[in-house]
């Protein structure tokens, strides 16, 4: 377990987002961004991940999806929310449905801003969370 | 008789980017009947019309989906156009029809990346979505996003491309002409992708039109329905045909969008060859009064858009029936008998856009 930290595996859940920056996280794994470089693995498992990112904010029907997402996930884990929905509830925030970001239901670590958000700042936000990580895993085994 | 299992599917599933819950009833390998739950991306944007003005609405209603983010924009100022009686300037008409184009590249070459992705085909996934970026770097060249564009106003468009843009434009489209032949034949011919493709997923012509499917889902069931067709902005002067296929399958369907890439590039080609010079947008005075609806060609099928306004800047009322809404009644007719295995393909198949049917 001593490299763990060199590939976080992460894992993207679409709260309410327009697809707008979920297909731009996609396109991070794609051969023009491909942050694969990082070691970062999309995986399709919650008990597989390090990393959850996140996009879009949080609505009444899937409040518990992302509760449960973040629940079965191992500690230590990062969660990133990617684009201004999933930060603040953006342009929808006056909507009847909408709660607000994602910081409402679980606790965020990571902020990427954008409507929609960048590859390359999501990226950049990848690369913190990934140090971010190492940081948590390194305090966890010293508790130990 | 074989026992009976519900197998939940979704919302999250590595397949879909999207949240999409279906409850499968199987016997044995086979689905016996899918139940869709759906609602996980509802915003409720459309109760947004109230609090926003007409005009800020267009930035609302390009999130409707971020990938037919400028067809959702152009459909909503359309019908507000209309109502207000205003004549767009013929160049606008022009520049919108060749960003709807350049959307439905994009979008059909994100749609086959993704099947291919579904039948475990990751170099060809890696290779469309390499294509497909050429297309997105038009894009941030001509309107400054890659995703959500914000060109459109009620009035015309807010960007134009001058005539050595659209020229380059042009030539990046003919070299990327000969490396889509090459991807394209792989979906076609190769042998792995039509043992998953061919005879999966049938749903015949009657069946088609019962269930009300639209766009490419329609087409390759031999139906010829295309609402380019009607002539909105610029596609009047243009000339092109419906591309249709009759084997009703998912290859069929997967055919018929890789005709429609070459199409989009056949006109957008034309449209800058044709383009008049002149205004780009103007000016609106005034408060809409009135209803109209819109009727617009997405790449994923037929979308309507029901704007009713009351003469002061917020409206009463803005409807969207969007393509996949139409599609998963078909979509789950063919899902009925199909393998568990084929589920994720077949969801993929209708090209659904979670985002667009929920609002």
């Amino acid at each position: 377990m001593k490299n763990i930290h060199k590939s976080p595996w992460l894992l993207h859940y679409d709260g309410s987002s327009c697809n707008g920056c979920d297909i731009e996280v996609l396109a991070c794994t794609t051969p023009v961004y491909d942050v694969e470089r990082f070691g970062v693995v999309n995986t399709g498992n919650p008990m597989h991940a390090d990393i959850f990112l996140i996009t879009g904010g949080i609505n009444s029907q899937n409040e518990d999806v992302v509760r449960q997402i973040y629940e079965q996930m191992p500690s230590p884990k990062v969660v990133l929310a990617v684009g201004t929905c999933a930060c603040t509830g953006g342009i929808f925030k006056e909507c009847y449905n909408i709660k607000g970001g994602v910081d409402t239901v679980i606790p965020v670590d990571i902020y990427v801003p954008g409507c929609a958000a960048r590859p390359e700042s999501i990226i950049d936000g990848v690369v913190k969370a990934v140090a971010l990580f190492q940081k948590k895993h390194e305090q966890e085994k010293g508790e130990r | 008789m074989a026992k009976r299992s519900i197998v939940p599917f979704g919302p999250q599933h590595p397949v879909l980017p999207e949240p999409i819950h279906l409850d499968l009833v199987l016997e044995d390998e086979t689905v016996i009947e899918a139940v869709p739950s759906i609602g996980y991306v509802h915003r409720g944007l459309e109760s947004l019309v109230t609090k926003k003005d007409f005009n800020e609405m267009v930035y609302v209603t390009e999130r409707i989906c971020g990938i037919c983010s400028f067809m959702h924009g152009m459909g909503y100022c359309n019908a507000l156009e209309k109502i207000m009686q205003v004549e767009v300037p013929r160049r606008a008409d022009y520049l919108r029809t060749i960003w709807c184009e350049m959307s439905r590249l994009h979008s059909h070459l994100l749609w086959l990346g993704l099947l291919a992705d579904a039948f475990g085909f990751e170099a060809l996934f890696m290779q469309s979505w390499r294509l497909r970026e050429k297309i997105l770097d038009m894009f941030e060249i001509s309107t400054g996003g890659r995703v959500i564009f914000s060109v459109n106003k009620v009035g015309g468009v807010l960007k134009d491309m001058p005539s050595d843009m659209l020229k380059s434009f042009v030539s990046i489209l003919d070299d990327m002409e000969k490396e889509l032949k090459e991807t394209t034949t792989v979906f076609l011919n190769d042998f792995t992708v039509k043992s998953r493709l061919e005879g999966v997923g049938i749903i015949t012509k009657d069946d088609a039109i019962r269930r009300g499917a639209v766009g490419p889902m329609m087409r390759a069931s031999g139906i010829e329905v295309d609402m380019r067709k009607t002539g909105y902005a610029a596609y009047g002067d243009i000339d092109f045909e419906i591309i249709t296929s009759t084997e009703c399958d998912s290859l069929a369907r997967c055919k018929v969008r890789i005709g429609e890439i070459f199409q989009s590039i056949g006109i957008i080609r034309q449209a800058a060859a044709k383009i008049p010079q002149g205004e780009i947008s103007v000016p609106v005075k005034g408060n809409p009064d009135g209803e109209y609806f819109v009727r617009l060609e997405q790449p994923r099928g037929e979308a309507f858009y029901y704007v009713r306004a009351n003469g002061t800047k917020f409206l009463d009322r803005m409807r969207v029936r969007t393509p996949t809404f139409a599609n998963i009644p078909a979509m789950l007719q063919t899902l009925k008998g199909a393998q568990f295995a084929d589920v994720p393909l077949l969801i993929l198949t209708i090209d659904p856009c979670i985002s667009c049917t929920e609002r």
